[in-house]
């Protein structure tokens, strides 16, 4: 058992946790991830590590409540525990291993979109230690979705935070902020790591090809085992096909087949959302039906 | 009143009708009960030299067992098992016994061999029912040996170095320990809550701990193991979970599966059963490709989920690698077999969905090096086959995760760790394998086998 030492709000539905895990806080490093597993009946839910006590045996979870099961993971409080915690899982950001006389001379940019800002802030941060200065831009569709702001600016050298609507921040989406950031700051990069919902990617990717900067994504498919051993996770990179769970998460996302893996994410739409219905619902929802069990 | 034997032929064993199993998940064997175990234990003829147990790759006193189940001596037919198989109630179901124990047995070269499978089933699923469990009374060594992976070929490794008296600790990635027992392997051929969880907790009975959620590669290594975690030696029985896909195009597309998948999720994490949270896009028309027992697995698996299945193999019944039995159980069941057929291509719709898939037929070519005849595919043949889920069922390669991460230990080409197969040393000092993650995806019983003899290895290298 997996025991939740802190639990924050981080906005209306986002919400912070350090999850004892000594084995996976001792090992793990920014752009891996974990797979939690809440009780007896839960599914297994891929989340990246956001951060890492390696003294407390301590992992920090950041999740979104989407569907179902991370509405009914959002209710656990502190001192309760979850069922599973696995992990470090997928690789290690490439940064990690980078010759460090290479790595002081590039110009890099993070983009966090969303609940993405939370695996982007472990590799920020981690650069910050090794004595690197990042840019790092934040976006969401309003004010009330930008996340980790405060953690953001004590490890980038420069954060920006951007709304879709213009409620907080410059208006405008990422792309907006970074076209601004290169022609009215003068501005110039040799590395995009951009993580954040896979339309988000996409676009930054069709910008960045266009910039013929270099980028890196985080790619979040649906995942079962996390080990490499069902292929729930593969997508298109290049001319191959790769499982994101053991040779990413993170790809060069000028290779990736965006539009297929956002196909992929849709394939249980409807299961989930009848999960999400019977948790809302209770029983009520099934109306019975016509007995031919295609609900 | 007893039953009536006819020496020739062996008791039938119940089963679950075929139109009323192919809706629901319950096994489909429901075993010997005492008086048609022992009518059949009767069979046997006891021979001195008795060939079955040559057959037999853990090489179990067959006919000491069987004979104590003939006199209803219960306790004591568990305790002969015992003495070799950690799993026998596994053993008893899913060993392709046809081709091991009872292909040798003398009965069988005039009438039917006896049921041994059967009979061992009967005498451990009696014993679970019983509360009987293994005898450890061992003197401990005060050493420590990691198992990697609770796999048939981990468990019992663990077991019998448990036995010996070592300070055994199982590390398994998965949040249930069994490996493919749970999840591969189906509850309507295996249940899961009583036949494989009584079976691990018998091994754990033994003194052997279990740490599920770790996985060895990425928690930690091998080599971390041996030299900061203070173990002893090292058995990687990791298998081979690597699924294979074919290539062609489309394969990307919603509705593919490898049979991995489409396993893992209806076996460990139940989605055929609505209270569990993992979904599981069953399918009306499902195909599924490939010709194993996993084939037949996933088959079956779909077929009770409402689909009307094909199991499309580029070659004839003939060579159909699956076992017989389970040939005729899914064909009982219903499933289609499209024989000599090959996929070119899964077609997609706009949703990025499968719409259907395009096969070309085969006919079988001259023998090739491994001597079975290759299949050719036939002109001109090509057709769809109105399909909305594939499941690719090819094979499964061993993992790199351990190989990649541990200095010293050496693999083939394939990606098998390199063993030898009399004790399981590999080419790394204190670390022995294997299983699948030696010998590529085989059988449950081999893979014991092999745990088996590396426990005896271990045993040696710690003695000396």
């Amino acid at each position: 058992m997996y025991k939740i030492v802190k639990k924050r709000a981080l906005a209306n539905n986002i919400v912070l946790m350090d999850i004892e895990a000594p084995r996976v806080a001792k090992h793990c490093y920014p752009g891996q991830f974990v797979i939690v597993k809440m009780d007896e009946k839960g599914e297994r839910i891929p989340l990246t590590v956001c951060d890492y006590n390696r003294e407390q045996g301590t992992v920090t979870i950041v999740f979104q409540t989407v569907g179902a099961s991370t509405t009914e993971m959002a209710q656990y409080e502190e001192g309760q525990c979850f069922r599973d915690f696995v992990g470090p899982l997928g690789c290690k950001s490439e940064l990690i291993d980078e010759d460090p006389e290479e790595l002081k001379k590039k110009k890099i940019l993070f983009v966090a979109g969303g609940v993405g800002t939370a695996p982007v802030y472990p590799q920020v941060k981690w650069m910050k230690q090794q004595g690197y200065d990042v840019d790092c831009i934040i976006g969401a569709r309003n004010k009330d979705l930008i996340i980790l702001e405060d953690e953001m600016r004590q490890v980038a050298k420069n954060t920006y935070v951007c709304t879709d609507d213009g409620s907080y921040g410059f208006k405008g989406n990422v792309n907006d902020q970074i076209k601004d950031l290169i022609n009215n700051q003068s501005k110039s990069y040799d590395l995009v790591i951009a993580i954040g919902p896979v339309i988000m990617m996409k676009f930054v990717c069709l910008l960045t090809k266009e910039l013929d900067i270099p980028t890196i994504v985080s790619m979040n498919p649906i995942m079962v085992d996390g080990t490499g051993m069902c292929g729930a996770c593969r997508l298109t990179v290049g001319d191959e096909v790769k499982f994101a769970c053991v040779d990413g998460p993170e790809f060069d996302g000028h290779l990736v087949d965006f539009d297929q893996a956002m196909k992929r994410q849709q394939m249980y739409k409807s299961e989930e959302g009848r999960a999400m219905l019977k948790l809302q619902e209770g029983d009520t929802h099934k109306n019975g039906g016509c007995g031919c069990s295609g609900n | 009143m007893a039953i009536e034997v006819d020496v020739m032929k062996r008791i039938p064993v119940r089963e679950q009708e075929p139109k009323v199993r192919a809706t629901n998940f319950e096994e489909v064997c429901l075993g010997y009960n005492l008086e048609e175990a022992q009518a059949e234990a009767s069979r046997c003829l006891n021979c001195k030299n008795a060939r079955c147990v040559t057959g037999c790759p853990v090489n179990i006193d067959i006919p000491g067992f069987i004979k104590q189940v003939e006199e209803g001596n219960l306790e004591e037919a568990y305790d002969v098992i015992s003495n070799y198989s950690a799993l026998p109630a596994v053993c008893g179901r899913v060993c392709p016994q046809e081709s091991q124990c009872e292909c040798k047995c003398v009965r069988g070269i005039k009438g039917e061999a006896v049921s041994i499978g059967k009979l061992e089933r009967f005498v451990a699923d009696w014993a679970r029912e019983n509360g009987v469990t293994p005898k450890a009374d061992a003197e401990k060594k005060g050493k420590k040996v990691a198992v990697i992976g609770s796999g048939p070929a981990g468990l019992t490794c663990a077991g019998d170095l448990a036995k010996k008296g070592y300070d055994v600790t199982i590390f398994e990635a998965l949040h249930e320990a069994g490996g493919v027992l749970s999840y591969g392997i189906p509850e309507f051929r295996l249940p899961k809550s009583t036949v494989v969880a009584a079976e691990v907790e018998n091994v754990k009975k033994l003194g052997v701990k279990i740490e599920t959620n770790v996985v060895i590669g990425k928690a930690t290594t091998v080599d971390e193991l041996l030299e900061e975690e203070g173990f002893d030696a090292v058995f990687i029985g990791s298998g081979a979970g690597l699924p294979k896909f074919m290539g062609i195009p489309g394969e990307n597309a919603n509705g593919v599966f490898s049979a991995n998948e489409y396993l893992t999720r209806s076996n460990l994490m139940k989605a055929f059963d609505d209270s569990y949270a993992t979904p599981i896009a069953g399918g009306k028309k499902v195909a599924v490709v490939g010709g194993g027992n996993v084939a037949m697995d996933a088959a079956r698996t779909a077929l009770r989920l409402g689909a009307e299945v094909h199991v499309v193999y580029r070659r004839s019944e003939e060579e159909l690698p699956a076992r017989v039995e389970e040939v005729h159980h899914a064909k009982e069941e219903g499933i289609i077999f499209d024989l000599l057929r090959n996929p070119k291509e899964i077609l997609v719709d706009d949703n990025g969905h499968v719409s259907g898939m395009k096969v070309v037929k085969m006919e079988l070519g001259e023998p090739d090096a491994s001597g079975r005849r290759r299949p050719i595919e036939v002109e001109g043949s090509e057709y769809v086959l109105d399909v909305d889920t594939v499941i690719m069922s090819l094979g499964t390669s061993p993992n790199p995760l351990i190989s990649s991460t541990t200095d010293g230990l050496d693999i083939n080409k394939w990606g098998c760790i390199v063993a030898k197969e009399e004790n399981g040393e590999t080419t790394k000092n204190g670390v022995y394998a294997g299983g699948d993650a030696v010998t590529g995806a085989a059988t449950v019983i081999l893979a014991m086998g092999a745990g088996k003899s590396a426990a005896q290895g271990i045993d040696e290298y710690l003695s000396k």
